[in-house]
């Protein structure tokens, strides 16, 4: 009975991470939702990032039932991964990255003047800030809980 | 509140958000699959058009394009496709588009060529030979002059026509439409006044067979 009372307390540590994958999880479907609802095409760096975002939506549950402090060094790949995605689509697209260096995809209109630039002015650094809190937040969860084992 | 009841029931609130935002954006949207507004309709056709296809084909693709635009010129070849597929019932109605920098003199020199019958030659041309006149997503109408000289133009007509005030009224009005209409990308088409519902060639091709199901 005293066993349920402590595994059902949220601590800090597992508070973290459920906010890590509460924003993993609201990332996953803003995409969803811009990609098969309003329909704007998907270029490939963003497929990459995708490949960063989507797994944490399932793998960080895993780590909150019960609660794995370790599951950063799982979902960190991911996140460093999809961070550095980001990071390189962001600058590409500020222009610090020659234009040769840019995947084009076919079927995306290519006058600049395209409504969809406009989704991706903004998609890859909406991108990079997600990426940056969830590996913040799964950083401090696993400090957190480090340093409370050693109390 | 305990771990499980906090997650489940975040989850669910995820969940239900992502639905309601769903319902939210497909309600917002009626116009897209809707006829365009009589002030729309009447901004799709200019009388002396360039047209591909017989004048009384029933079904009237109208195509906004730009010569540097790579897509348009991929585009080309499946528009002249969907005329022959279709023989007598699918007409191209061509409207200049010039998003490009540099394209607005472009588009002039192909419609002093159409002011000689010579409108389909010359934008083969230009889309055959694009990266010799485009660099870096500009025109140089300068050398996609020299690449139409060898088509059989008169020379001084085609100047002439180039500098004429028909040739820029129609440019004008096509630009003056194109924003009416909306067009912010090319290729941009309308079949029979209806948009494409979302990009690309099936989708263009299923919005024709449906134009055609209606009229004929």
């Amino acid at each position: 009975m005293k066993q349920e009372t402590v595994s059902n307390t949220i601590q800090p540590g597992w508070l973290l991470l459920f906010m890590a994958w509460l924003i993993a999880t609201t990332g996953t479907l803003t995409s969803l939702f811009f990609s098969q609802i309003v329909e704007l095409p998907v270029c490939l760096l963003c497929w990459y990032q995708r490949i960063g975002m989507y797994p944490l939506v399932l793998m960080l549950p895993l780590a909150l039932f019960p609660y794995d402090p370790k599951v950063v060094r799982y979902a960190g790949a991911l996140v460093i991964f999809g961070w550095l995605t980001a990071l390189f689509h962001v600058l590409l697209i500020a222009g610090f990255i020659p234009q040769a260096a840019q995947p084009c995809v076919q079927d995306i209109p290519c006058s600049q003047t395209h409504l969809n630039l406009f989704g991706f002015m903004n998609m890859p650094m909406m991108s990079l800030l997600t990426f940056t809190v969830i590996g913040l937040l799964l950083y401090f969860s696993n400090i957190q809980t480090t340093r409370n084992h050693h109390e | 509140m305990n771990k499980k009841t906090l997650f489940i029931g975040t989850a669910f609130m995820l969940v239900l958000a992502f639905a309601a935002a769903v319902t939210l954006f497909q309600n917002q949207q009626p116009t897209k699959n809707t006829a365009l507004t009589t002030q729309q309709m009447s901004a799709l056709e200019r009388g002396n058009a360039p047209i591909k296809g017989p004048r009384y084909a029933k079904v009237t693709i109208v195509e906004f394009f730009d010569p540097a635009c790579k897509t348009c010129a991929n585009f080309h070849s499946y528009m002249n496709d969907l005329v022959k597929k279709y023989p007598g019932k699918v007409k191209v109605l061509m409207r200049y588009a010039p998003l490009h920098q540099g394209s607005d003199q472009v588009v002039k020199l192909l419609e002093a060529a159409h002011l000689q019958g010579q409108f389909w030659p010359a934008l083969e041309l230009l889309f055959a030979n694009q990266n010799a006149w485009t660099s870096n997503h500009v025109s140089q109408p300068d050398q996609a002059q020299s690449i139409l000289a060898q088509l059989p133009l008169k020379p001084e007509q085609f100047i002439a026509d180039f500098n004429s005030k028909d040739v820029e009224n129609a440019v004008t009005k096509d630009i003056k439409d194109g924003q009416t209409l909306n067009v912010r990308a090319t290729p941009e088409f309308f079949v029979n006044g209806k948009p494409m519902p979302s990009f690309g060639y099936e989708q263009l091709n299923q919005l024709v067979e449906q134009a055609i199901a209606e009229v004929y």
